[in-house]
This record gives structure tokens, C-alpha cells and sequence, in this order.
């Protein structure tokens, strides 16, 4: 299922803006990546580009080579959509469709598509995901109830089972916790370790804490000043990158003694 | 002055001129007493002098009354407040007077014979001056009513909506969803807003102008007429078409494309139905902005005295031209009052079409609002 992605030379623009420079790293199948840094440093921006959408933007456009498994997504014959569905993404808010129940809003990037899906199938692919992500429990007794009725935590857990239920190869998640209360974000945190099992998972979150309680790889993002573009500062293990950082401006983040 | 660090300081001694504020009940009872004297001042000045006048009169003397009252017991503040609470419903009942005094005339005149057999089922056709007079002398019943001015302007009304919906739709799907911020929906936007305040005969003229040069001078039909109300409607569907797509948020929009589903799907599928109350309700009051216009309709498609439900050839008969001929050019001139009583029905009946597409709005926009609860 899950694969390896490997980014060449990667440069983001908005517009004539440069938000990320010449960034190149290997993340790793079947693990965590975590992305940190200051706010500004590019590092949503650059997961966005792993599923082509940091397009969607208007003005937003991408110099470099992503390849999955050797396949570049920024080829001219790949269709984004296609890539979407490969990768799939976790936003920082979470957001169930509202006019949707909770099983419609697991089933959703096969109800949206159109994909005829028999009801028996589409009831295990529901429970299937929905366990997946550790909700089960918490709704099977109102599947056909609003999504936007549950806790935000759950929200959120729902929005990953949305997200698995695509059958991606790598999952992205932008800030997946931040809207999230501890025990919520713990539920998370548990959730993300089981995921890399199957999944590919890259996430990017302030909080250095759960960088380093859920990552087994940490990239650490830095811009030089203010409307200079991001860059990667370093990679590596999180053991390494949290205990003995190669350089000095990961050191002062991680310490706090950032600036 | 003392001041001490662990105690609060005490209050100083009051400046000249500054008096130390303290806390006044106000005696809501007043307002009884100033309601009170407005209503005898405007009963003596209004039987004295007339009527509106004692009104005024009364309302003046309730400000008075309300102000210096509740400025001598509670203080200024207070005092002012109810002198704003006066003037502000005054302005709220000037406001509703027009509204009320227009409705009770169309009820009242009209309830009578809009709701009789006769004038809902009947058209013009075969209707003189000679069948007025009879009626009016009470030899022979009422007979002519609107029945074709209702079919053909919920038919016109139909085909302006089939026109403009699917237009304003997709040029509101246009420019929020693939043409933001570019120079192109600017200008469109800009049109759009000079659109907005074509008056409604030009609007007309442009159609008569339009199916004369296509058909020959003088074409009068009810595609016209349809054409002249969607060139008024367009306008008003695409402001509230693009108010609706632009309040949902952008996170539903990225969600699902992060899902893997093309944009088109996005929008059919999950912009849509998101705004679909508000979309629904905008359609529904654009259609009860241009179901009343008279002047394109008299001038593109004319009035007629039988139904004709054929858009395509000949006048059309339509409500408010119906009650525009009644009213200006009665049937028997030596007896006016049937016709009168058609022109004051023939409102109402649109006045009623008018407020039901209205609750029909409001009941979509309950229908298909997205549910919020269900925990």
C-alpha cells in the first residue's frame, strides 16, 4: 500500500511570491514524518504539494520533481485528481461535509465520484474505515445522524476515516491537532501510530511535544527573515533531530530559544 | 489624599463641576403616564383639529412627556435613552404605515371579487360594456374575470424564470469558483451591477426592439415578454447566487478535492447543495421581484381579453396589465365600478401570489438548510 516519496530541487510560488526554496528529502513508506518550524516557514505550503494542492490556490504553481515510488507527479500527463486520490490530506480544521450524514460523509470520495458501490459493500467500507480510525464505537448507532453533531475530536477522527476510505498510499496531515483538546489529540496521536502500519504519513504540527511523541522522521523548516522563502533546515531521525541537533537554528527551536 | 498599597485608594473628594455618579432606579411606570398623555393630547387635538394632525400632536407630547420625566427621576442618561426608544419606533410605525395602509386597500377593495367563482374561472372573452350594465342594474350576475391574466402571468413569470436561472447560475458559479479576482468577473461584475438598475421599460423596449427586428415591427408575444423580465431578473439571480457560493467555506471545497474528485464534482455536488437553501430562496425572491412588472409586459407583449396559453404568437394577458386596462379603459365608461372591482381584484390575487412566493421561500431555505444538530 503505502509508499516512498522523494523530492528533487522542490521551489513553491504564489504568484511571484517565493515561499519555499530547493527543498529535497526521501520520506520514508510505512512511517512518520513530521514537519515543524516557525509559522510562516513554508512547511503547510510544501505538504500541500505532495497531492498537487497547493494548485488549487490561484496563482500557486511548483518548480521541481515529487516522485512516488519513482512517478512524478508534476509529469505533464498526471492528472491531479488521480494524484488526490493516491495521497490523500487531513486538514487543520476539522470539516465533515454538512449536508452529509456521518456514513455519507466516510463515503464520500465514493459517493462524489459517482462510484456505484452496493449497499453491503458500502456498509463494510464504512465500518471498515470508521474502525480505522478509531470511531466505531463512538457512532455505529448513528451512522445516518449529521456529521457536524459530533465533538471536534470526532470530527476530526471522522475526517480521517474520510480520508482512508480513498484507499490513499500516503497520508498528509496539516496541523491535524491544533483545533483539538488533549484527550482528542491524544486519540489522534494514537490513531496516526496505527496508521503507519498501512499508510504513509506525513505530518506537519506546531507542537514539538507531539513531533516528537508520534514521529520516527522530523524535518525542521526555517525562513532566514520575513518574505525570504522556507527552507529546509534539516532532517533526520527525531531521536537525533530532538537529542542532537546538526544545526544551530534547530537547536535554538526545539530549546525555545528560537529568534 | 491617603493611598496605601494594600487597600484601595479612597474615593477623592468631588471636583467642581463633576458630581460622583450613583445608582437610580428608573420608575418604568412613566412610561405608562407618557403613553397616557400622547393618547389625550391626540384625542383632544384630533377631535379639534383633525385627525393626522392629533396624531402628531400625540406623539410629540409622548416624547416630551417621556423625556423629562425619566430625566427628572433617573437622570439624563436614562432620559435620552427613552427619548431614542420614542423616536425609533415612531420611525419604525412610519415606516410600516405605507405597507399596512396599501395592504388594507387591495384587501379591501378587492377580497370581494377576487375570491367568486366568476373571476377565477372566467377570461374577458365575450365580455361588453353592455354585460356591466345589466350587472349593475341588477339584472343579471357578474361576468369577465382574470382567469386568463393568471395563467398567462404565472406562464411568462415560468419561462423568465427558465431563462434567467440557468444564466445567473452559471455566470454566479462562473465568478466564484474559476474567475476570482481576475479582470474578467470584475467587468462582468461590473455589468451585472449596471444591470441591476435598467428601469423595467427599457428593459420592455429592448425586447419589443429585439422580436420586432427578428419577426418584423410590431411582434408582440410572451417569449418577449419572458425575455424583458429575465433581462430584469439575471441581474438580481447572479447578486444572490454569488452571495450564497461565497459563504461556503473554502475548507468543504478543499476537502472534497482533496478526496480526489474533479472540480466540476466539487461544485455539483457539494457546493451546490450546501447553498441550495439560500440559492433556492434567491431564485424564489428574484421571481417575486418581476412577477408584478408592468411596463415591459405592456410593451412586449400587450394585453389580451381571451387566454392564450401559446408564448409563441400573440398578446398574452397578464395581472398587472389586466388591472392597468380595467382601471384606465373600464369597459362600459358610464359604469365603471365592474371594472374597477376586476382592476382591485386582479391586485390582490398578484399581492397573494407575491407573499406565497415569499413563504415558499422561506420554507425552502428551512427545507434544505444543512442540519446543524444531531448529537
Amino acid at each position: 500500500m503505502s509508499k516512498q516519496i522523494d523530492v528533487h530541487d522542490l521551489n513553491i510560488f504564489y504568484g511571484n511570491f517565493h515561499a519555499v526554496q530547493d527543498v529535497s528529502m526521501t520520506i520514508e513508506a510505512r512511517s512518520v514524518t513530521a514537519f515543524i518550524g516557525p509559522s510562516g516557514c513554508g512547511k503547510s505550503t510544501f505538504l500541500r504539494t505532495l497531492n498537487r494542492m497547493h494548485e488549487v490556490i490561484p496563482g500557486g504553481r511548483v518548480k521541481g520533481q515529487v516522485l512516488v515510488d519513482g512517478k512524478d507527479l508534476y509529469a505533464r500527463s498526471v492528472d491531479p485528481v488521480d494524484v488526490r486520490r493516491q495521497v490523500g490530506m487531513v486538514f487543520q480544521r476539522p470539516n465533515p461535509f454538512p449536508t452529509m450524514s456521518i456514513k455519507e460523509n466516510v463515503l464520500a470520495g465514493v459517493k462524489l465520484n459517482s462510484k456505484r458501490i452496493s449497499a453491503a459493500a458500502g456498509d463494510e467500507l464504512a465500518e471498515k474505515s470508521l474502525r480505522g480510525a478509531n470511531l466505531w464505537g463512538e457512532v455505529k448507532d448513528r451512522l445516518d445522524k449529521p456529521g457536524s453533531g459530533l465533538s471536534g475530536g470526532q470530527q476530526q477522527r471522522l475526517c480521517i476515516a474520510r480520508a482512508i476510505a480513498v484507499q490513499p498510499e500516503v497520508i498528509l496531515m496539516d496541523e491535524p491537532c491544533s483545533a483539538l483538546d488533549p484527550i482528542s489529540t491524544l486519540a489522534v496521536e494514537d490513531l496516526i501510530d496505527e496508521l503507519k502500519q498501512d499508510y504513509t504519513v506525513v505530518i506537519v504540527t506546531h507542537n514539538m511535544q507531539q513531533a516528537a511523541r508520534v514521529s520516527d522522521r522530523t524535518g525542521f523548516f526555517n525562513l532566514e527573515a520575513t518574505g525570504k522563502p522556507g527552507q529546509l533546515v534539516e532532517m533526520g531521525d527525531t531521536q537525533r533531530i530532538f537529542n542532537n541537533p546538526a544545526e544551530k537554528a534547530t537547536e535554538d527551536y526545539i530549546s525555545g530559544r528560537f529568534g | 489624599m491617603s493611598t496605601s498599597t494594600h487597600k484601595r485608594p479612597q474615593r477623592s473628594a468631588p471636583i467642581d463641576g463633576i458630581e460622583p455618579s450613583e445608582v437610580r432606579t428608573a420608575p418604568q411606570h412613566l412610561v405608562w403616564v407618557a403613553v397616557g398623555v400622547g393618547l389625550a393630547i391626540a384625542l383632544i387635538a384630533g377631535f379639534a383639529l383633525n385627525l393626522s394632525l392629533g396624531l402628531v400632536l400625540g406623539y410629540l407630547a409622548y416624547l416630551l412627556t417621556a423625556y423629562l420625566s425619566f430625566r427628572a427621576t433617573a437622570g439624563s442618561r436614562v432620559g435620552l435613552d427613552q427619548l431614542m426608544r420614542g423616536l425609533i419606533y415612531g420611525a419604525f410605525a412610519l415606516a410600516l404605515l405605507p405597507l399596512i395602509s396599501l395592504l388594507w386597500t387591495v384587501v379591501s377593495n378587492g377580497a370581494m371579487r377576487a375570491f367568486s367563482s366568476a373571476f377565477l374561472n372566467q377570461t374577458m372573452n365575450g365580455v361588453t360594456g353592455l354585460n356591466d350594465q345589466n350587472y349593475f342594474d341588477g339584472n343579471a350576475d357578474f361576468i369577465g374575470g382574470a382567469y386568463h391574466a393568471i395563467i398567462g402571468t404565472l406562464e411568462i413569470t415560468a419561462i423568465a424564470t427558465i431563462i434567467s436561472v440557468p444564466i445567473g447560475m452559471f455566470t454566479a458559479i462562473y465568478l466564484v469558483e474559476y474567475a476570482q479576482g481576475t479582470r474578467l468577473s470584475k467587468a462582468i461584475r461590473f455589468f451585472v451591477d449596471v444591470m441591476t438598475g435598467i428601469p423595467s421599460i427599457v428593459a420592455g423596449l429592448f425586447a419589443f426592439a429585439l422580436f420586432g427586428s427578428i419577426f418584423g415591427v410590431g411582434t408582440k408575444n410572451g417569449i418577449a415578454g419572458a425575455v424583458a423580465l429575465a433581462v430584469l431578473m439575471i441581474p438580481t439571480v447572479v447578486r444572490n447566487s454569488e452571495e450564497m457560493l461565497r459563504i461556503v467555506p473554502n475548507e468543504l471545497r478543499e476537502a472534497a478535492l482533496a478526496l480526489g474528485v474533479p472540480k466540476w464534482r466539487v461544485i455539483y455536488k457539494v457546493v451546490l447543495p450546501t447553498a441550495a437553501s439560500g440559492l433556492a430562496s434567491g431564485i424564489t425572491l428574484a421571481i417575486a421581484r418581476v412577477i408584478g412588472e408592468t411596463a415591459p409586459l405592456l410593451v412586449a407583449v400587450g394585453g389580451f381579453y381571451a387566454l392564450n396559453t401559446n408564448p409563441f404568437s400573440g398578446p398574452i394577458q397578464t395581472l398587472a396589465v389586466y388591472a392597468y386596462e380595467m382601471f384606465t379603459k373600464p369597459l362600459n365608461p358610464g359604469f365603471r365600478d365592474p371594472s374597477l372591482e376586476r382592476a382591485w381584484a386582479a391586485a390582490l390575487i398578484l399581492v397573494l401570489i407575491v407573499v406565497a412566493l415569499n413563504l415558499t421561500a422561506r420554507l425552502i431555505a428551512k427545507l434544505f438548510a444543512p442540519k446543524k444538530s444531531g448529537r
